[in-house]
């Protein structure tokens, strides 16, 4: 019985790298004596102390900021968002001074800003939605999105010890239902490669974040009609590894991209062009996309319900482009 | 919302049809009532228009696919299209010949008709995409629609797509299609080109004498058909659904019926005089063309009429004698061959018989016949003469137990009161049904249309 979970996973991370260096802090808002709004940072600040374990101001741009001036001063903040949402408060911060600091005087910003993203907890507008394009779109920071237990562990802990402004979203979906057993030794987890989680032939479905476990479902029940898709897992946004999905075209001709967040802007365009661009002659059908619609995350269950890719969904978007 | 077309109901017993060939394309504007695609079924071959204007947005069966009746074959996007396409445009009308040479692949085609090019990649790639010309376009100028995987196979391994049967969405050349034709060239040149749905062999090319409608040489109007091109030597290609009906009804026909045929030879030196005499003139008041073909439809009608068991048909023990004469007239066309009843011969008048031969005939080569034109002919009037065969043995057109065929006319020496003239003769055969018709009244009957024939007295006007 596999015991741990990824947030169980993201703890472990955090425990890790301060325990190997003691450069690395955390500031939040209620993770230190709170423990954090999902419980993440639970017993780090017994273990590590206040210094290292801080619980800041209801002010997220102040936070980002200060976080920002620790790491000029040689240390290695790690930031927690209560909820992913709430990073636009410090919107300024992250993408005006910690992303451009690197090109502007060659001074990188070893940051981690992590928080829990996503839906399907009936947390509403304010607490589900995904924000990851907003810095896909902003040169010099990392997007990490892990799908498994063991990538929430291993690519947490590459974020830290990179020398640049990373976003580290979690899934609070994930949080507590995904379950896995991780080896005892250390693994990092490298950042801007793809895993492909499952081999296929038919198709290929390039995916992150919750969608992972999703579009393995959806994988399980084409089996039976005989369809083998193979699933990608991007695991980073930015840098984005065109190179695994380009080759995972080339073998099966055909593309499906899945992802949670909003339609229009997503990164299944920029994977769609991508391939077009280099890998034109290797399709044998359309690039087909499943997403959330256009519109804020709603609070009513059903709306949520539909409102969030399922895996029916992605069975549904395979046959149609496996029959193409 | 886009107009549904579906597959019409083209007659009670008809519950499926195939569709031939698409008279426009994704994208194309059409008018009401304008043609959209060729369809076949087991007793009709017919264009179908569009009911409503506007744009065709997407065809859901391909050419060469049968489906059943009220099934959705495509989408018109109701508002009237900028200008109504003159007709022709966008998909010749089959049987008419091309205005002028063919210039498809250069005009210009309308705004979003043709595919974009790839995008410029960032970097420059390799080998930019140039798809072969040949590639492009099936040999009837239809787009081959194909996949840029399908076209860079296709360009690497030199293969004409047009020679490939899709089996995918909407007819589509998929990547198993373009790989399995590969393999099955590099296994030998023998091997099926399409997967055919069917196992089709097409017969070896029958003598026109043995297919019954093929001697529909002549047309009333005297069109010739244009030579059948069904394939390239050493490919195996399916049977059109008109060639399979073909091939069904003959060997039924040759099972069902005891075949025997008689032969005569006719002097047609009165009707040839006639005809000379009268054709302008019935051109030029009727706006018709005079033809062979109705002075042996009226003779055969005026000998059924004392000879009524050829105008008859079999059931069980029971000989049902027709009390209308509806006249079978085969009609060649380029891809097979239909027979278009001229209903009610007993009551019309030459003229009347001849106007209506025109009609059908020429709806024939239209591919504009109405289910209602092919279907209850009592007696059928073949011509297997056209290419200068002195006569054939046609077969029978079931549930008729009678055909006549009408050799080539040509001048030839001929024995006349022991002096030798010259005189544009013809040999008659009839082909009969044995079990209901003996060799006697077979002969008596074509004695009697030889004598119509010989001794013309009927008015033609």
């Amino acid at each position: 019985m596999p015991h741990v979970t990824f947030l169980d996973a993201i703890t472990q991370a955090l425990r890790e790298e301060m325990e190997r260096d003691s450069k690395v802090i955390l500031m939040g808002e209620d993770i230190g004596a709170y423990g954090g709004a999902f419980g993440v940072t639970r017993g780090l600040r017994e273990r590590f102390g206040a210094d290292r374990v801080m619980d800041t101001p209801l002010a997220e741009l102040a936070l980002v900021g200060a976080a920002i001036g620790c790491s000029y001063l040689g240390l290695r903040p790690v930031v927690e968002f209560q909820f992913a949402d709430f990073i636009s408060s410090g919107f300024d911060q992250i993408v005006n001074f910690a992303a451009t600091s690197r090109y502007r005087w060659g001074v990188g910003v070893p940051l981690v800003l992590r928080g829990p993203w996503g839906g399907g907890v009936r947390a509403g507008m304010f607490h589900s939605r995904c924000m990851e394009m907003w810095f896909v779109h902003t040169p010099g920071i990392k997007v990490v999105v892990p799908g498994t237990v063991r990538d929430a562990r291993g690519l947490l802990k590459s974020s830290i010890r990179d020398g640049d402004p990373v976003l580290y979203l979690e899934h609070k979906y994930l949080y507590r239902r995904l379950k896995d057993d991780l080896p005892d030794q250390e693994e990092l987890t490298p950042i801007g490669k793809a895993d492909v989680a499952l081999e296929g032939k038919d198709l290929t479905i390039v995916t992150y974040g919750a969608m992972r476990t999703a579009c393995l479902e959806a994988a399980r029940e084409l089996e039976r009609d005989g369809i083998r898709p193979e699933v990608v897992d991007l695991r980073t946004l930015v840098p984005l590894d065109r190179a695994a999905v380009i080759e995972s075209v080339r073998k099966t001709n055909k593309l499906l991209i899945v992802h949670e967040d909003t339609r229009t802007g997503g990164i299944a365009g920029e994977i769609a062009v991508s391939v077009c661009e280099e890998a034109f002659e290797d399709l044998d059908g359309p690039i087909l996309r499943v997403t959330a619609p256009d519109t804020p995350v709603p609070y009513a269950p059903t709306l949520e319900d539909y409102f969030l890719p399922r895996a029916e969904d992605v069975v549904k978007a395979v046959r149609k482009l496996a029959k193409y | 919302m886009p107009t549904e077309v579906k597959m019409p109901q083209m007659g009670e017993s008809i519950y499926e049809g195939t569709i031939t060939k698409w008279l426009k394309k994704a994208g194309d504007d059409v008018a009401k009532d304008e043609p959209l695609y060729e369809l076949s079924t087991d007793k009709v071959d017919t264009e179908i228009p569009s009911p409503v204007s506007g744009r065709l947005e997407k065809i859901a069966v391909a050419a060469g696919k049968k489906v059943p009746i009220h099934t959705v074959v495509c989408w018109v996007e109701e508002g009237a299209p900028a200008a109504a396409p003159p007709s022709g445009v966008g998909g010749v009308v089959a049987g008419m010949p091309p205005v002028a040479p063919e210039q498809e692949p250069a005009a210009p085609p309308p705004a979003g008709e043709k595919p974009a090019p790839p995008p410029a990649p960032a970097k420059p790639v390799p080998e930019p995409a140039a798809p072969s010309a040949p590639s492009e376009h099936g040999g009837d100028g239809e787009r081959v629609f194909a996949s840029p995987l399908v076209r860079k196979i296709a360009r690497e391994e030199n293969v004409d797509l047009s020679q490939i049967q899709g089996t995918g969405g909407g007819g589509r050349i998929t990547k198993e299609d373009i790989l399995a034709y590969v393999e099955s060239r590099k296994a030998g040149p023998a091997i099926a080109a399409r997967p055919a749905a069917a196992p089709a062999l097409a017969p070896a090319a029958a003598p026109p004498s043995e297919v019954a409608g093929a001697m529909a040489g002549r047309p009333a109007a005297g069109a010739a058909p244009a030579k059948p091109a069904i394939g390239r030597p050493g490919e195996v290609v399916p049977m059109s659904p008109m060639r399979a009906k073909i091939a069904e009804h003959m060997v039924m026909s040759k099972r069902t019926s005891a075949h025997v045929h008689t032969v005569f030879e006719v002097d047609l030196s009165k009707i040839w005089a006639l005809r000379e005499r009268e054709k302008d003139d019935y051109e030029r008041v009727y706006s018709l063309k005079l033809t062979f073909t109705t002075f042996f439809a009226a003779a055969a009608a005026e000998a059924i009429k004392e000879f009524p068991t050829l105008n008859s048909s079999v059931n069980g023990t029971n000989i049902i004698l027709k009390r209308e004469i509806h006249l079978g007239i085969a009609v060649a066309l380029p891809d097979g061959l239909i027979v278009p009843v001229v209903k009610n011969v007993e009551e019309k008048s030459f003229l009347g018989l001849q106007r209506a031969i025109s009609d059908v005939a020429e709806r024939a080569r239209l591919k504009k016949l109405t289910l209602d034109d092919v279907q209850g002919g009592t007696f059928t009037i073949t011509n297997p003469g056209i290419y200068g065969g002195l006569f054939g043995t046609p077969i029978i057109n079931q549930p008729q137990v009678a055909i006549l065929g009408v050799g080539g006319i040509e001048k030839r020496p001929v024995v006349i009161d022991d002096a030798i003239a010259i005189r544009p003769m013809c040999h008659l055969v009839l082909g009969f049904d044995h079990r209901v018709i003996d060799g006697a009244v077979a002969d008596q009957f074509m004695a009697k249309v030889k004598n119509v024939l010989q001794n013309w007295s009927l008015p033609i006007k």
